[in-house]
């Protein structure tokens, strides 16, 4: 495949940073987007070209490294992929592909594609854990019986990988759907009751100091994040900090 | 938590944004059946009016409190808009917003505007005149001058055509404001498919229920 890569460039945090226009051939279509990436960075290197940086770790769709905004879409045209998933058969010989890194003003753009993702471990740090004893008289957490339809609800908030996908997706940029996540994953859960009241309150007001924008019910998070989590765990969210609101 | 704290979230924001849109939408829907009945007789129509208009309740409770949730949407409406707005400050060179969502959800400001811009038209037509009728001139109570004061408005061509698109906008804001405002006062369980059907029905039949009104006093005055 010969393709023409739209890439943004940018040399720090500093720097303006642009778009700029690159050709590529000899792409296979059962390469992955960031192999395909891999590809191009070791062509232009081989012309004397500083190479393209971007995010990537387990590239097994797990980890939630990689992000990238791919022809106008987190993690491109495909759905239920992180970028590391997408393969190139998703586009045509001759495609031009854009290729930005995630947006919003708290992510900040490290460099070319990379983007500095820490507001979401501050605010896992707000309240995203169980306080557990770990000193060896810890209860087994299979000792508490717990409904199928909730272990089930958990697990599926317990499986955002915080890509930031939906941040990047959202007009708003509002990180809700990760945090409802987060926050719904110990909501639904006894092990998760005790300290629920402070932990949305806490979540919700480190991601508001972030920057983060006001969630307005696009469902677009929804439909890019590639765990397919729910805006079900919104709405749980708004629930939870409601009641925590009053009780607090 | 502080109150204070409660009151600048970004999730209280967004349930009173919804909670003064779920009020107007029912504001909305009273509207709509007292209108739908000057189709089938004049005289409801009188009636109700000139109930709605001499109440007490209706007048100095009601009324004022309309206008500040009109008010109040409105303008939380543009104070989320700008911080959304500044939450990315440098925009995508490239966004597919299609392809994961409504027109109707990413232009509720657009649509939002358009018909605060047709309830100054609306209050210049109806409501300016009917406070200078009651209040100003202090004219006697005529429980008989609604109806023919609503047909003599929708002789207008500019008007009824004016009325409709600005109903069509309105259809558009509610297709996404009505399940948009349940999601944010937290309502999303097994009922929530079937209340969407309601919203996308609500949205249409409101609206375009208001058009039609108009066009038949046009086209029947």
């Amino acid at each position: 495949m010969k393709l023409t890569l739209k890439i943004w460039r940018q040399k720090n945090a500093q720097d303006k940073g642009a778009m700029v226009d690159y050709q590529i051939d000899g792409i296979e279509p059962d390469m992955s987007f960031l192999e395909m990436l891999d590809v191009f960075n070791q062509d232009l290197m081989g012309k004397g070209g500083e190479p393209v940086a971007f995010d990537h770790d387990c590239r097994e769709g797990i980890c939630g490294m990689c992000s990238l905004y791919i022809n106008g879409e987190a993690h491109g045209p495909d759905r239920g992929v992180t970028t590391c998933q997408l393969h190139m058969r998703m586009f045509k010989d001759g495609d031009t592909i854009t290729i930005e890194p995630f947006r919003a003003a708290a992510f900040p753009v490290i460099k070319d594609l990379v983007v500095n993702r820490s507001a979401f471990d501050r605010i896992q740090h707000a309240g995203g854990f169980i306080s557990v004893n770990t000193s060896g008289k810890t209860v087994d957490a299979n000792a508490i019986p717990i409904k199928k339809e909730d272990a089930d609800k958990a697990f599926d908030a317990a499986s955002c990988i915080g890509c930031g996908a939906c941040v990047a997706t959202c007009k708003n940029s509002s990180a809700m759907l990760f945090v409802a996540a987060k926050v719904s994953q110990y909501a639904l859960l006894p092990q998760g009751r005790l300290e629920a009241t402070d932990r949305v309150l806490n979540m919700v007001a480190q991601m508001d100091a972030e920057g983060f924008g006001n969630c307005t019910n696009t469902g677009a998070c929804e439909v890019e994040c590639p765990k397919g989590i729910s805006l079900e765990n919104i709405a749980r969210m708004n629930r939870e900090y409601l009641s925590a609101s009053l009780k607090g | 938590m502080a109150k204070s704290a409660l009151l600048k979230s970004s999730i209280a924001k967004k349930v009173a944004m919804a909670l003064s849109g779920i009020f107007l939408m029912l504001f909305l829907a009273q509207h709509f059946f007292i209108n739908m009945t000057s189709v089938f007789s004049a005289d409801t129509f009188n009636s109700i009016s000139h109930f709605m208009g001499n109440n007490p309740l209706v007048q100095y409770v009601i009324q004022p409190i309309l206008i500040l949730g009109v008010i109040f949407h409105f303008i939380m409406g543009i104070v989320l808009e700008l911080k959304n707005r500044s939450a990315r400050p440098i925009s995508y060179a490239k966004n597919n917003g299609a392809a994961n969502s409504s027109w109707s959800s990413r232009n509720m400001i657009i649509t939002g505007a358009v018909i605060f811009a047709f309830l100054g038209v609306h209050f210049y037509d109806f409501w300016f005149p009917e406070m200078v009728y009651k209040y100003v001139d202090v004219n006697p109570l005529n429980e008989a001058r609604y109806f023919h004061e609503l047909v003599a408005k929708f002789e207008s061509p500019v008007r009824t055509a004016l009325y409709s698109v600005s109903f069509i906008l309105l259809s558009l804001h509610l297709w996404h404001g009505f399940n948009s405002s349940m999601q944010s006062v937290g309502f999303n369980n097994k009922y929530s498919v079937a209340l969407h059907k309601l919203g996308y029905v609500f949205a249409i039949v409101v609206p375009f229920g208001f058009i039609f009104i108009a066009l038949f006093h046009h086209f029947n005055h």
